[in-house]
C-alpha cells in the first residue's frame, strides 16, 4: 500500500503521547512518534532510551510519554540495556515464561553523544552479537541536553560551548565522525540514514523496514535543534529539507552491505542554504571567512560524491 | 542422598548457576572469575540449560544487559572480580535503585592500581554503600550454597534487591575442596520459579522503568531502598532456615566460632576464617581463650547482632582486607566499632589492614594479632587502632 501520512496518523493512534517536555521546533518528538507508528498495531515493544534530552524529558517520574514499556538505565548503555531485555524475550518464549504470544519489539533511541561518543562501545557489541533490535541515533550534533557541547556528531566549524568560535580558533575544528558507515562495517542486515522530510514517507518506510528486518538495525536520524542550532521554531522543517537537498545529510539505505540511495537532489543546493539560518555557523559568513564555507562544501561534495561510488559498486 | 564432589570455587558457582538455571548470563572474562562463564557458557553450548549467553564487550554492559534483562522479567545473572566490578560501578547502583534482583558471583581481587590479580576485598569494599545485599563465603561450599540462597533472598517481595556472593579470588576460586551438592531436583523446588509482579515483556501492562526521578520522590525512593535493606535480613535467616532443613548446613548473619566463651576475638570474613579457625584451635589447647565472628551478611551490616555477640569480650580485633586509606581504618572495622559504640558495648577494639594484593596471612600472622589482643587485655592500652598485618618492615 502507497504511504499516506494522514491515513498512518489517522488509523494508528500515537504511542508517543503529547504531555513530553520536549522544547518547541526540536527535531526529535516527530521522529520518535513516527517510528513508532511504523510498528504494527498488534506488536508490542520496548523501548529504550540513553540519557539524554529525550529520556529527561518524556519520563519524568510519575509520568511517562511512552505507551509502550520503556527503559531507561544510564548515558552509555541504551545498546547493552535493550539487548539484555531480547535476551530476557528469546530466552522466556523459548521456555513457554511469556503471557501472551505476539511479537515484542526492541527499539533504542540515543542522542548523538548517547551513541556516537559515549555509548559507541555498548552500540557496537549489541549490534555484532545480532540481536533482534533496532537503534535509532536521533542527531542533534551536539551534547544539548547538557548545554551544546560538542560531540563526535558535531559539523565542523561549529560553534558549541566547548567549541567556541573565539578570536583564534573559529569552532569546531575536526570533520563530522560518518557513524552510519561504522554501523554498515559490522555487517548487519539494515542501515539507514534518514530524517523527517516530505510528509516523513523516507523515515516511516526505513522504521518499518528496520523494525521488521530480522536481526540488528541502525538507524540514524537528523534532529534538529532550534537551541544548538539557532533557527527560529517554526523552521523545523525548512531546515530538515535543506540538510537534504544540499547533501549535508543524505538518505539512503545499506541493506546486507549494499548501498542504496534514497533521495538524489535534481538541483543540489549550495551549502550556504543550511548553513545561514543557523546561529552556529554564523561565524561563517563574516568578511574572511569564505574559507571556512568553501571547505565545508568540499566536505559536503566529497562524502555526497564517495556515497555515490559506493552505490555504483 | 546429597552428592559428594570435589570441586573448585568458581567451579562451585558456575555448578549452582547450572542448577539455579537463570533465563539470561551476561558476563565479561576477568581474572580470576573468568572460569564462572566459561564454565557456564559450555553448559549452554551443550543444551544442558535454557539460558541466553549474552557474551558481552565489557562489564559495564554485563550488568546493563542484566538490568534489561531482569526489568524484562529473567532471572539474570552475572560474575565479576575486581576491575570488571569497578566497570560495573555505575549500573550496580542502578540495578539496586531499579529493584532488580540480580545476582552476581563476585570472586574478589584487588582493584587496580597498580595492576594486581589477587585476592583482596577492594572490589567489595569499593560497592559496600549501592544497596547490593553481600554475602561472604569461606569456602567453596559456603560460595555454592550462597548461591542456592540467593534468588530466595533477592526476589523476597519485601527486598527486591541484587544481591552478590563473594569469595576470596584464587585462595577458594581455584582451589579444589571436597564440596557436598545438593541433587539439581532440590535445587529447583528450592529456589523455585521467578514470577515477577512487573516487567517489560508483560503486554498486558506496559511498564517504565529508570526515570528521571527529582526532589519530589527520588529520597522517598531511596528510603524504601533503605527499608528493602533492613527486610533483607530477616529474609535471610528465614531462607537459611530453609536450607538447613534442605542439607544440614546451618548459616547465619555471621558464624560465631567458640566466641561464647573467648576473651580475644578475630572479626574477619571469607577465607581468612578458615586460618583463623586453626589458630583458634591451637591457642586454645594452650588455654588461651580465643574467639572468631566470621560475618557472612556484611549488607545488610547485622550491626545489633555484632555488637551484642562481642560485648563479653575483652578485645577484639577487626581484619580488613581492604584500606580505606581514610587515615582511620578499614570498613569492616569502622562498621564493627560503629555497631558496638551504638549498643553501648564498649571493648577494646583494633583494626589490621591484611591481605593486601594477595599477599599471604598464615596462621602466625593470625597468632600475632591474638598476642597483641592478650597484651591489650593486660595492659589496657591501644597505642594505634590501625594497624597493618603482614606488611614487610623497611628493609635497610
Amino acid at each position: 500500500m502507497a504511504y499516506n501520512v494522514k491515513e498512518i496518523v489517522a488509523n494508528k493512534p500515537s504511542r508517543f503521547t503529547a504531555g513530553h517536555r520536549m522544547c518547541a521546533g526540536c527535531g526529535a518528538p516527530p521522529i520518535a512518534r513516527h517510528i513508532m507508528r511504523a510498528l504494527k498495531p498488534e506488536d508490542h515493544a520496548v523501548v529504550a532510551n540513553a540519557t539524554g534530552c529525550m529520556e529527561v524529558s518524556t519520563f519524568i517520574y510519575p509520568y511517562t510519554a511512552w505507551t509502550d514499556s520503556f527503559i531507561h538505565t544510564a548515558f552509555e548503555c541504551a545498546g547493552a540495556t535493550l539487548a539484555g531485555a531480547e535476551a530476557a524475550y528469546v530466552s522466556m518464549k523459548k521456555q513457554g515464561k511469556l503471557p501472551q504470544d505476539g511479537e515484542t519489539k526492541f527499539i533504542a533511541f540515543g542522542g548523538d553523544g548517547g551513541t556516537y561518543d559515549i555509548g559507541l562501545q555498548s552500540l557496537s557489541g549489541a549490534m555484532e552479537r545480532g540481536h533482534d533490535m533496532v537503534y535509532v541515533c536521533y542527531d542533534n550534533g551536539a551534547y544539548m541536553n547538557t548545554g551544546i557541547q560538542r560531540s563526535s556528531a558535531t559539523p565542523k566549524f561549529a560553534d558549541t560551548t566547548t567549541s567556541p568560535a573565539g578570536k583564534v580558533i573559529p569552532g569546531k575544528m575536526q570533520s563530522r565522525k560518518d557513524l552510519a558507515k561504522i554501523m554498515v562495517g559490522h555487517h548487519i542486515p539494515y542501515v539507514a540514514q534518514t530524517l523527517g522530510y516530505m510528509n516523513f514517507k523516507d523515515l516511516y518506510e526505513k522504521a518499518e523496514k528496520a523494525i521488521y528486518t530480522k536481526g540488528p538495525a541502525f538507524l540514524n536520524v537528523l534532529a534538529p535543534c532550534p537551541r544548538g542550532w539557532g533557527y527560529a521554531t517554526d523552521d523545523l522543517m525548512k531546515i530538515n529539507k535543506l540538510a537534504v537537498e544540499t547533501c549535508y545529510w543524505p538518505l539512503y539505505e545499506v541493506i546486507d552491505g549494499v548501498y542504496h540511495i534514497s533521495y538524489k537532489p535534481a538541483n543540489k543546493l549550495p551549502i550556504e542554504e543550511f548553513l545561514k539560518p543557523q546561529k552556529r555557523f554564523k561565524h561563517m559568513f563574516k568578511p574572511g571567512n569564505e574559507w571556512m564555507i568553501e571547505e565545508f562544501q568540499k566536505e559536503v561534495d566529497s562524502r555526497w560524491q564517495e556515497l555515490l561510488n559506493l552505490e555504483g559498486i | 542422598m546429597s552428592i559428594r564432589e570435589r570441586l573448585s570455587g568458581n567451579e562451585a558457582a558456575a555448578t549452582a548457576m547450572k542448577q539455579i538455571n537463570p533465563d539470561v548470563v551476561a558476563a565479561f572474562p576477568i581474572t580470576p572469575s573468568t572460569e564462572i562463564p566459561q564454565y557456564f557458557s559450555t553448559f549452554v553450548a551443550n543444551g544442558v540449560v535454557d539460558t541466553e549467553f549474552v557474551a558481552v564487550e565489557s562489564e559495564h554492559s554485563a550488568m546493563s544487559a542484566c538490568i534489561g534483562a531482569e526489568a524484562a522479567g529473567a532471572r539474570a545473572m552475572t560474575a565479576t572480580s575486581a576491575n570488571g566490578l569497578s566497570l560495573m560501578w555505575e549500573m550496580i547502583y542502578i540495578a539496586s535503585s531499579l529493584r532488580l534482583p540480580i545476582v552476581l558471583s563476585l570472586v574478589n581481587r584487588a582493584v587496580s592500581g597498580p595492576l594486581n590479580i589477587h585476592c583482596d576485598h577492594s572490589d567489595a569494599m569499593g560497592v559496600r554503600d549501592s544497596g547490593w545485599i553481600m554475602l561472604f563465603s569461606e569456602t567453596n561450599q559456603e560460595a555454592y550454597d550462597n548461591t542456592l540462597m540467593a534468588h530466595r533472598i533477592a526476589e523476597h517481595k519485601d527486598v527486591m534487591l541484587p544481591l552478590m556472593i563473594c569469595q576470596d579470588g584464587f585462595i577458594t576460586s581455584h582451589a579444589i575442596e571436597n564440596i557436598e551438592l545438593v541433587e539439581d531436583d532440590k535445587v529447583k523446588e528450592f529456589v523455585g520459579e521467578y514470577k515477577p509482579e512487573h516487567y517489560l515483556l508483560n503486554k498486558n501492562e506496559p511498564i517504565a522503568v529508570g526515570p528521571l526521578d527529582l526532589q519530589a520522590y527520588l529520597f522517598e525512593h531511596k528510603a524504601q531502598q533503605a527499608e528493602a535493606m533492613k527486610n533483607a535480613k530477616q529474609v535471610i535467616l528465614d531462607v537459611s532456615k530453609d536450607f538447613e532443613k534442605m542439607t544440614g548446613r546451618k548459616y547465619g548473619l555471621f558464624e560465631e566460632y567458640k566466641l561464647d566463651d573467648c576473651e580475644v576475638a578475630i572479626v574477619c570474613m571469607n577465607s581468612t576464617a578458615g586460618t583463623t579457625k586453626f589458630v583458634v584451635d591451637n591457642l586454645r589447647n594452650q588455654g588461651i581463650k580465643a574467639g572468631l565472628l566470621k560475618v557472612r551478611v556484611f549488607r545488610p551490616f547485622p550491626a545489633e547482632e555484632i555488637a551484642k555477640a562481642l560485648s563479653h569480650v575483652k578485645a577484639v580485633a577487626i581484619l580488613d582486607k581492604a584500606d580505606s586509606l581514610n587515615a582511620a581504618g578499614g570498613a569492616l572495622f569502622e562498621d564493627t566499632v560503629s555497631a558496638m559504640y551504638v549498643n553501648n558495648v564498649h571493648v577494646p577494639a583494633i583494626n589490621y589492614i591484611y591481605g593486601i594484593g594477595g599477599r599471604d596471612t598464615k596462621a602466625d600472622d593470625i597468632e600475632s594479632v591474638y598476642k597483641d589482643l592478650l597484651e591489650i587485655t593486660q595492659t589496657g592500652n591501644i597505642e594505634n587502632p590501625y594497624r597493618y598485618l603482614g606488611l614487610r618492615k623497611e628493609e635497610n
